[in-house]
């Protein structure tokens, strides 16, 4: 037997262990989503303040938009609340999908503790939630000026993860002006 | 007659067509879509769990896709029809049986693909190891041939261990023949082969 051949079982214990261990730091709850680069879903649901029917005809045209999945039953949305009314004091054009909620404790969440909303859309059956792949609150959307979804985000959105979001939106927005 | 009914009832031919998932009963107008559900319930993942399947989790999305499920199946809609749905809205990542696609033909072929391996280095092992087997025959019987030449004592025995050789490695069968011939003197000649 050739002498070299005597390293193949050490070369494949090599790679077999890189690969392990770059397993090992994956986040297995990662989950890419289906919906980047794909239109935004159709949907007709009434706003949750004003009640007027909204479409996803008024996120083309537009800015680059935030689509916030929230609850008022979701402890996170809690938590990332302040931070959304923050950004939309900043100029972030923000809508939100209130997903499988009461009406009434979710129009006074946004009366205490501020609506950074342009509109919240009342997803009360969790259709559109459905049509958006969403696994659970909250979850953001970037959504460029055409409607198409460019980025998806799981779990609230902080000051520590905005900066990465910041980046996409802004180069988004260097697109649309292009 | 009663007991005609009462056994049918037993072995499912009357009993309304349901599946129960979950704890929780979903008639179906006939046992085949009671079926699908049931397959579809098992064979989807939850998007939000990481190990469970539609049928066993507990969670919110769990529950709703359960109940989506159920409206399509109820709608008479093809099982494809249905998957495509959910992966459409949740990555392959819900599929517990992978498609087979350039992504994962890794996953599909790769065992097998290590089986075909395997067979062709054990066959090329097996193949050296007899060519080297066949080769240490003859080295040995001109080994031996000397051995009987040095001390023409105990003969008979290099024969019959010859014919075993192939069992033992050159060393092994150096010690053998030293022990058989009882005799120091061949000792070196066998280990210098």
């Amino acid at each position: 037997m050739k002498r070299w051949t005597l390293y193949i079982p050490f070369v494949v214990f090599v790679l077999l262990g890189l690969l392990l261990w770059r397993g090992l730091y994956l986040d297995p709850k990662h989950v890419p989503s289906a919906l980047v680069d794909k239109p935004f879903p159709t949907f007709a649901l009434p706003t949750l303040v004003e009640g007027e029917t909204k479409t996803e005809a008024s996120l083309k045209g537009g800015p680059v938009h935030l689509v916030n999945v929230w609850g008022t039953w979701c402890i996170s949305c809690k938590v990332e609340h302040p931070f959304l009314v923050e950004l939309s004091q900043q100029g972030v054009a923000i809508m939100g999908v209130n997903y499988k909620d009461e009406n009434d404790a979710a129009r006074k969440w946004l009366n205490d503790l501020g609506d950074p909303y342009v509109f919240s859309v009342d997803d009360e059956q969790g259709t559109l939630s459905m049509d958006l792949g969403v696994t659970g609150a909250p979850e953001t959307f970037v959504v460029d000026s055409q409607g198409v979804i460019r980025h998806r985000h799981q779990g609230p959105i902080t000051r520590a993860n905005w900066g990465s979001i910041k980046q996409i939106m802004d180069q988004l927005a260097q697109e649309t002006a292009q | 007659m009663k007991n005609l009914i009462c056994f049918l009832f037993l072995f499912g031919v009357l009993a309304p067509a349901q599946a129960i998932v979950n704890g929780h009963e979903y008639p179906f107008e006939d046992q085949e879509r009671a079926e699908v559900f049931r397959v579809l319930a098992n064979e989807l993942r939850c998007p939000k769990c990481q190990n469970q399947n539609l049928a066993d989790s507990n969670a919110m999305i769990a529950d709703d896709l359960r109940r989506e499920l159920y409206q399509q199946v109820q709608a008479g809609k093809q099982s494809e029809e249905i998957v495509d749905f959910m992966v459409d809205r949740y990555g392959e990542f819900v599929l517990y049986r992978p498609r087979v696609n350039a992504m994962t033909y890794f996953l599909w072929y790769g065992p097998a693909a290590f089986c075909v391996i395997a067979a062709i280095a054990f066959g090329l092992v097996m193949r050296q190891r007899r060519k080297q087997s066949t080769q240490q025959d003859k080295s040995q019987a001109q080994a031996n041939e000397q051995a009987t030449y040095v001390s023409s004592s105990a003969s008979s025995h290099t024969d019959e261990t010859s014919a075993a050789s192939a069992d033992f490695s050159a060393e092994e069968q150096a010690r053998l023949d030293a022990l058989l011939n009882g005799d120091a003197s061949s000792q070196p000649t066998d280990k210098g082969k």
